[in-house]
């Protein structure tokens, strides 16, 4: 008897019964399953951090190949680069409030719809999506330019008389982008508008609210998740937006971006484009990371609470 | 039971509800008393819930009327029908704590803020949740967040009160007590309240009176126990509590059911086809000899099962019909009972043999 006690101790205070040969067990798994990641791990290493390394490693290399730190210097100098940084928030704000303005009640209206009705009208909000993004941006440098369809209905209606300079400047810009950018706000904000409980509503009419109220108290904060979300996408991929603010703002809307490709393709200056790349790099992170402090970045691949 | 005299009597008239050719409700009418506890029965589809929200407002029906008291309210929209609703998966707001989702018809009617503080304050000490006012919905349990949205419900001080099967989420040991406590609770607040179940039992247990439904008709309004020793019809019979029934054979002015003619003191509806109905707790086995007063049938025993507190034997009739006797477990009778094979006497009550339609 006393001899069985003493054993169940030995084992108990060692390892427990097979307590060794089941955590030999466990890490087997592990290793299996991180062989299993492995390929995926090795490509995000060749394709992104390895790129990316290597352009903070160029971004401190001086026009005569030395290491310095001129490229930031002359950012913090110049005149002409506090003006692009200003430009191109400008352009990620005013694009971000535009959307809201326009996608939170499309999103609103679509998510009211009949589920069928609804879907249909999904799938026109992501048609853009399917067509180049070269091709919708002079697709609307055709339309809004000086004597384009825009301007030639506008004049034939008597709306106005001159001309309209819709493009090569801010406003073109602006339309492209909205344009653009619109599903990306529309989708995580009809994803969070149709994952509310529909008796939210109703508790809350039953609960005396007028729809006006009930929208205000319950509806839109229950969405403001989502559209945050939404919002955030836009500001983000607005701030390196390249192709539609080149086309469509003529030169005259010059964003980090554009101006990566000018110190590239104009002055052959790897080092001054990789610093701004990692500038762009560094204010989007941040601005993610100062967004997630407030809601939950889950919320972009949609759905509410 | 106290009467508060600002609970409102409702009165439904003739309300048809279609969908598509399929109706939800046909031609209902129906009485709610003042102050009185009164719950829809009935299995899913038969209407009950359609009935609950064209009283809530949230659906509009093809035809009918509705009075809150003498006021016609059919056409009014729900925000201002002024009635509290406790929803089944409780519907409280996420983004509000539970001082917020009490105090917010308040704060829509402009409540002075202490006011509010005050009322939501007895309202969670009437549902015994006092202190928990700073919680976030997500932190509550089941029986905590159904709580809380009854205190929202009453707040206000609603004169009627709408209940959509309120306790399903719960577990059983939760929803007993639940059943318990709402029912005291309306004792001392004295609304109106029309309460939605599909659960008999709950039903029983809480309700002045019950309105069983089916297929978008009332199929019969009483009290508890009027609805489970008489009820009017087939459906009825074996929508609540368990029952056998047996054909009815008329012979001139008597009735034969299992071979039996059977003798009844209650009265007999005069429909073409008729059903013998037997409760299992109604019936039971006959170590002696009968009285007079007795309907006994001879069966053989198929089925023996242990329950714990109870036993539940069936037997089959000569005919071939299976019927189901239940009884108490005390002493030694489990063990003297007839086993699977075996013969037996069963006897029904005169007072105890309901004849109803069969249809």
């Amino acid at each position: 008897m006393s001899n069985i006690i003493s054993n169940l101790d030995k084992n108990s205070t060692a390892d427990g019964l097979n307590g060794k040969g089941l955590r030999q067990d466990e890490w087997l798994e592990r290793l299996k399953l991180f062989g299993l990641c492995s390929p995926a791990l090795i490509l995000i290493l060749v394709i992104l951090v390895i790129p990316v390394g290597w352009l903070f490693f160029v971004s401190f290399i001086g026009a005569d190949g030395s290491f310095s730190l001129e490229n930031y210097e002359r950012m913090i100098a110049s005149k002409s680069y506090a003006r692009i940084f200003k430009t191109t928030f400008q352009v990620s704000i005013l694009t971000t409030i535009l959307c809201i303005l326009i996608g939170y009640p499309l999103a609103y209206f679509i998510s009211q719809l009949p589920s069928k009705i609804a879907n249909l009208c999904l799938i026109t909000v992501l048609l853009p999506f399917w067509t180049s993004l070269l091709v919708r941006t002079y697709a609307w440098l055709v339309l809004l330019q000086k004597k384009g369809l825009v301007n030639d209905w506008g004049i034939s209606l008597g709306l106005w008389e001159d001309p309209i300079k819709f493009v090569h400047n801010l406003n073109g810009t602006l339309i492209g982008m909205v344009h653009i950018m619109l599903p990306f706000l529309i989708l995580p904000t009809y994803g969070a508008m149709k994952a509310i409980d529909k008796d939210y509503l109703k508790a809350a009419a039953n609960l005396g609210a007028s729809p006006v109220r009930s929208f205000w108290t319950v509806f839109f904060p229950l969405t403001t998740p989502g559209l945050f979300a939404g919002s955030l996408m836009v500001f983000v991929l607005c701030l390196g937006f390249f192709v539609t603010p080149a086309v469509l703002g003529g030169g005259k809307v010059i964003m980090v971006s554009m101006k990566i490709v000018s110190n590239i393709e104009l002055f052959v200056n790897w080092g001054a484009a990789s610093a701004l790349g990692v500038v762009l790099l560094l204010i989007t992170i941040a601005t993610l990371w100062i967004a997630s402090r407030f809601l939950n970045l889950n919320n972009i691949a949609g759905g509410g609470h | 039971m106290t009467i508060k005299t600002d609970a409102l009597p409702i009165t439904v008239s003739h309300v048809t509800k279609t969908y598509g050719s399929v109706y939800a409700l046909n031609d209902v009418s129906i009485d709610v008393r003042q102050g009185e506890f009164l719950t829809l029965l009935g299995p899913s589809g038969s209407g009950k819930t359609t009935l609950l929200m064209v009283l809530a407002g949230f659906t509009r029906p093809n035809q009918g009327s509705l009075l809150f008291g003498d006021e016609e309210v059919i056409r009014k929209p729900p925000h201002l029908r002024n009635l509290g609703m406790v929803f089944q998966n409780y519907a409280l707001f996420p983004h509000m704590t539970v001082s917020g989702n009490v105090g917010y018809p308040l704060r829509l009617k402009k409540t002075p803020k202490n006011e509010i503080e005050d009322r939501v304050a007895k309202a969670l000490q009437l549902v015994q949740l006092d202190g928990l006012g700073d919680r976030q919905i997500d932190q509550l349990s089941g029986g905590q967040k159904q709580r809380v949205a009854l205190a929202r419900s009453i707040v206000f001080e609603p004169r009627i009160l709408l209940m959509d099967e309120p306790l399903s989420a719960l577990d059983k040991k939760l929803r007993d007590q639940m059943q318990i406590e709402l029912r005291r609770l309306h004792e001392r607040l004295g609304m109106t309240t029309v309460y939605v179940t599909h659960d008999q039992r709950e039903a029983l247990t809480m309700s002045d009176r019950i309105a069983v439904l089916n297929n978008g008709k009332i199929m019969q309004l009483a009290t508890p126990q009027n609805l489970y020793d008489f009820p009017q019809n087939k459906f009825v019979a074996d929508f609540i509590g368990e029952s056998t029934f047996l054909k009815v054979e008329k012979s001139g002015r008597s009735l034969i059911a299992g071979g039996v003619k059977l003798k009844t003191t209650q009265p007999v509806c005069n429909a073409d086809k008729l059903a013998l109905l037997i409760r299992p707790e109604r019936i039971r086995i006959l170590e002696t000899k009968a009285d007079n007063n007795m309907n006994v049938f001879d069966a053989v025993v198929s089925n023996l099962v242990y329950q714990g507190d109870s036993f539940l034997l069936y037997a089959v009739l000569s005919e071939g019909m299976e019927i189901a006797i239940r009884g108490t477990i005390q002493n030694d009778n489990f063990a003297r009972l007839p086993k699977p094979g075996e013969n037996v006497r069963l006897g029904l009550e005169a007072s105890d043999t309901l004849v109803i339609p069969d249809e």
